[in-house]
């Protein structure tokens, strides 16, 4: 079966073509040749059409733990927002924190065709994987989370060397099945177990003696030097407290040049200037991340509405709980290896502080220079679900449309940012590196993202609108794998997609240790803990997908 | 290995009997006998232990093969009003073939252990909690409050596993671990210290709970009482025991919501869970409910993340339809509101359907015994015996797998409900 999308317009940043008029040509899930004998089994008149690949979100909380806290504590929120069963559909509910089948659907429908959980822990990768596994259409992955973990954190106290650091990070990698590494607030989780309430760059776990820039060092190393290609995925320190930038700035100096990618940046640009004392750090961060190409960055964009936060960073998230909307909250520390804190939150426009957020998320949009370098996310659901990104891609590429949405919000706060003065509006060639060729290179996915030879064909279509709110949130169609799944914006076949792992190599020798250490200490063994290429297949609508390490990756 | 060749034996095995899926146990299999050999308890060995009798299908008391029961469902759920699907005994798989199912055919979903699950997932929704898990538990708990409970009837490993460990990673003198019982009192010796020092009993009757729990954590907040008993407790014991609370490092108070049988045990629950936060403003404390045996986590976690709601879920309106109340499995088959019902428990023999005039399905464990005879009966595979599975423990975060031990040719519940659904 061969399928010809003729006449498009084609936006491939991996191959530089900017709006070019491509045919693109489709057999057993690839894009392929042009066939030599000429022959088309089908074809779609796409004349006119912006094409570009399937939408990659590199940082979205859709399954595991938190989020499955975040859905059973919020009947309210689901009950405005229900879908019914159809033909082809399951049902299912959520606005903040949709249910699984929704959240594919939507994600489909959108021109989405991966999205990556970046807050696995270890001991709850499993359910990560079941959840995603439940969710439809889109691939998927994970970041496995470490930093606040005894087994790290102990070794790090021993002085264990580098190496002994590497196996472990690698070892974690291939058993919880993830994509790459994650830390959040690096040993601060560990540090509220012990009652400290806060944890700078460079203040000591009180038990390990153990800086978070310590940790950050060693992390990032290790994801280097075993050759994962997403960098270590840091939620730095001081998340939400007036004043972070200092300590952002700080985490972009330490990295020393090594590659970093700092997630929801937004959250951590925070000044102390004004009346308030909240001001907006976005141009001095960005300033730092063009001038530090090792430096990658998502936004964490907010929108306003009620939304919740979910995180790892329980230290944090119990600071935030007196802000809880509607007034419940949930704070847990998990395992001896990590935390998660679940407060729900409405964003009000008439909130100074809530105003000012939205204007640091945009400002940073709009002056980090490099497209492929910052990322484009709403840290759904923390700032706002990640149905809201057609708004946003709005917000980016429409200026007049920016600006009359900034002159309804809190007055000072309007008074407290230059974002009426950046003129810069995104191109949709800028989008797709974003959205795509970005994603994928940063996440480490060697065929998706981009339309080349031998590519998956994850297309999506859309019909070109200047209103690009409604132009992003209903493509024409959407191809996951060759097959369309989505026509005018509605679902109409149901695929599985694809689980990406990377399987860095590892000395055995690490499971000495460990396996002492979950004997000793732990309620489960170590052989329970790790979880099966089975697994992830599970009932046979599952898959792995092994992306390639990065050459240079040892061990 | 054993003397006898025809026999295997499993190591680090996870028992799905116990909300706190114990995985260090030794289990032989020979044929379809299964016996624990080290770490059983009386909760998991009858778990693992118990024969299979029965193997073939009935309709109407008659055996008959797999694939006419499964069309016989079928019929009667295509015919069914409002079909009911409780029970719900099952592993991962099997909740989600139960998931599909209901929202294909409307049906309303319900767990046996629903009325205990619900006095916590109704605090959930109402205010929140701080809890922790059983590894933490394992190296941090300092003061361990129980709470109405009495653990080791329920969770015989409970304190071997959890608190009276050899050794803490944070260096913590485990002989100094403090063990307070407030409410009932402990059935036996699990909880004294391997020195022999036995926990401090603090003894009210359970009804009594609501006032004791909200005069202590009045106490905590440090509020004046005027009254010097409380449900014939001494204020002064209960201000000690508050002391200790906001003196220690890393209090546990933890709960059996399934042993805090009174009405609106959900409100002192809250209560708890609302003095564990205040706690929290000065030094670490966190909760630790228990539960979750027998598929009663996974089941409520696998219907949050597919339909965004626990059990007590409709799907008659085409959408999934919350409401702990209206939806309970017990009162809807009371009250007549269900003319099917499909009855799963595939981990226990004694957990069968109430009496009700719906036609009762039994997806069941073999061996199952009836009062009076379903008009189907499947018996299925036990997961983590018969086939493959996974299983949540008690704190929701962590699930073990489950191994096929045995080859007894049952089926398992998600291919009895994913045939059925096929069959529609
Ligand atoms: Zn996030």
């Amino acid at each position: 079966m061969l399928l010809k999308l003729t006449g498009g317009r084609i936006f491939d940043p991996a191959h530089d073509l900017n709006d070019v008029v491509r045919d693109i040509y489709i057999r057993d899930g690839r894009i392929v040749d042009k066939p030599a004998d000429g022959r088309i089994d089908e074809e779609i008149d796409v004349r006119g059409k912006v094409i570009m690949a399937g939408a990659i979100d590199m940082h979205t909380h859709i399954g595991g733990g938190k989020v499955n806290i975040a859905r059973t504590m919020l009947p309210e929120d689901h009950a405005q927002a229900v879908y019914e069963r159809t033909e082809l559909l399951r049902s299912g509910t959520g606005h903040a924190a949709p249910s699984t089948l929704t959240t594919g659907y939507r994600y489909a429908e959108m021109g989405y065709t991966a999205g990556f959980e970046p807050a696995v822990l270890p001991i709850n990768a499993r359910q990560a994987h079941m959840e995603m596994h439940d969710t439809p259409i889109i691939d998927k992955g994970g970041y496995v989370m470490l930093g606040s973990d005894d087994f790290l954190l102990r070794m790090m106290a021993a002085n264990s060397d580098q190496e002994a650091i590497n196996n472990y990070v690698a070892w974690t990698i291939n058993h919880a099945q993830a994509v790459g590494l994650k830390v959040v607030n690096p040993g601060g989780i560990s540090a509220f177990k012990f009652n400290q309430r806060k944890l700078d760059l460079d203040e000591k776990n009180e038990f390990y003696g153990v800086t978070p820039r310590d940790i950050l060092h060693r992390l990032s190393r290790a994801v280097q030097e075993i050759g994962v290609p997403h960098p270590l995925h840091v939620h730095g320190c001081n998340l939400g407290v007036p004043g972070n930038m200092q300590t952002t700035l700080d985490t972009i100096q330490g990295a020393e040049g090594v590659p970093m990618h700092l997630t929801h940046i937004q959250f951590h640009s925070y000044g102390t200037e004004g009346d308030f004392k909240f001001s907006s750090g976005a141009a001095e961060i960005a300033e730092a991340i063009n001038k530090h190409k090792n430096i990658t960055v998502d936004v964490g964009q907010i929108l306003f509405g009620q939304t919740v936060t979910a995180s790892g960073d329980n230290m944090r998230q119990f600071a935030g709980a007196p802000h809880a909307h509607p007034n419940k909250w949930v704070c847990m520390d998990i395992e001896c290896e990590a935390g998660c804190g679940v407060v729900p939150f409405k964003y009000k426009d008439q909130s100074y502080v809530n105003a000012l957020q939205w204007m640091i998320g945009l400002e940073t949009f709009l002056m980090v220079d490099d497209p492929w370098r910052i990322f484009l996310t709403t840290d759904h659901p923390n700032g706002a679900p990640f149905t809201s990104y057609p708004h946003l891609i709005k917000l980016l590429m429409d200026k007049s449309f920016r600006n009359d949405m900034l002159s309804t919000l809190h007055p000072e706060a309007q008074k407290a940012t230059h974002l009426a003065s950046l003129d810069r509006e995104y191109s949709l060639y800028e989008i797709a590196i974003m959205t795509r060729a970005g994603a994928a290179k940063l996440v480490g996915l060697a065929d998706r993202g981009h339309l080349g030879i031998g590519a998956a064909a994850d297309i999506t279509v859309y019909t070109d609108n200047s209103d690009r709110e409604k132009m992003f949130e209903k493509p024409d169609y959407v191809f996951k794998d060759g097959q369309m799944v989505v026509r005018n914006g509605q679902v109409i076949k149901i695929t599985w997609g694809t689980t990406h792992v990377v399987k860095p190599e590892y000395d055995v020798s690490i499971e000495k240790p460990l396996q002492q250490y979950f004997d000793k200490f732990h309620t489960l063994k170590m052989s329970n803990f790790k979880i099966s290429n089975d697994e992830i297949i599970d009932d046979g609508r599952g898959s792995l997908t092994i992306q390639p390490l990065h050459k240079g990756g040892r061990l | 290995m054993t003397e006898n060749s025809t026999a295997t034996v499993w190591h680090e095995v996870a028992s799905p009997f116990c909300g706190i899926a114990s995985d260090d146990l030794t289990i032989e299999v020979n044929g379809n006998n299964v016996k624990v050999l080290e770490n059983g308890d009386a909760v998991t060995r009858p778990g693992f232990e118990t024969p299979i009798s029965d193997i073939q299908p009935r309709i109407n008391g008659k055996e008959v093969t797999l694939e006419q029961a499964v069309s016989h469902i079928a019929e009667l759920l295509i015919n069914s009003k409002q079909p009911l699907i409780a029970g719900l005994g099952t592993d991962l798989n099997g909740a989600r073939a139960a998931m599909a199912l209901a929202d294909k055919t409307g049906a309303t979903i319900d767990s046996y252990y629903s009325p205990a699950a619900f006095r916590n997932i109704l605090v959930l929704q109402d205010t929140g909690y701080m809890t922790t898990t059983l590894t933490e538990v394992r190296n941090r708990v300092d003061v361990l409050l129980v709470v109405g409970t009495d653990i080791e009837s329920t969770f015989p490993r409970f304190f071997e596993r959890m608190v009276w460990n050899k050794e803490s990673m944070f260096g913590q003198e485990i002989e100094s671990r403090e063990i307070i019982y407030l409410g009932k009192k402990p059935s036996g010796d699990a909880s004294t210290s391997p020195n022999g020092k036995k926990a401090q009993v603090i003894a009210c009757d359970n009804v009594d709970l609501p006032e004791v729990v909200s005069v202590l954590r009045a106490l905590l907040k440090g509020k004046q009482i005027q009254a010097e008993t409380v449900a014939g407790l001494a204020v002064s014991e209960l201000q000690a025991l508050a002391e200790k609370l906001k003196a220690a490092k890393y209090s546990v108070v933890t709960w059996s919501a399934g042993q805090l049988d009174f009405d609106h045990a959900e409100a002192t629950i809250q209560n708890v869970c609302e003095m564990i936060k205040e706690i929290n403003a000065t030094t670490r404390s966190n909760g630790l409910p228990l539960g979750g045996k027998e598929g009663d986590t996974t089941v409520n976690a696998v219907a949050s993340w597919q339909s965004g709601y626990p059990m007590r879920t409709t799907f008659n309106r085409r959408f999934p339809d919350y409401d702990p109340f209206l939806n309970d499995g017990r009162r809807i088959l009371a009250d007549g509101e269900s003319d099917v019902v499909i009855w799963v428990s595939s981990f226990n023999t004694a957990v069968t359907p109430p009496e009700s005039s719906a036609s009762t399905i039994v997806l069941g464990r073999s061996g199952m015994q009836f009062k009076s005879e379903p008009e189907v009966y499947i018996p299925v595979g036990v997961p983590g015996i018969d086939h493959e599975g996974r299983t949540f423990r008690t704190d929701s975060v962590v699930s073990v797998p489950l191994r096929k031990l045995r080859d007894s040719g049952l089926p398992s519940v998600f291919e009895v409900l994913s045939a059925v659904e096929q069959a529609l």
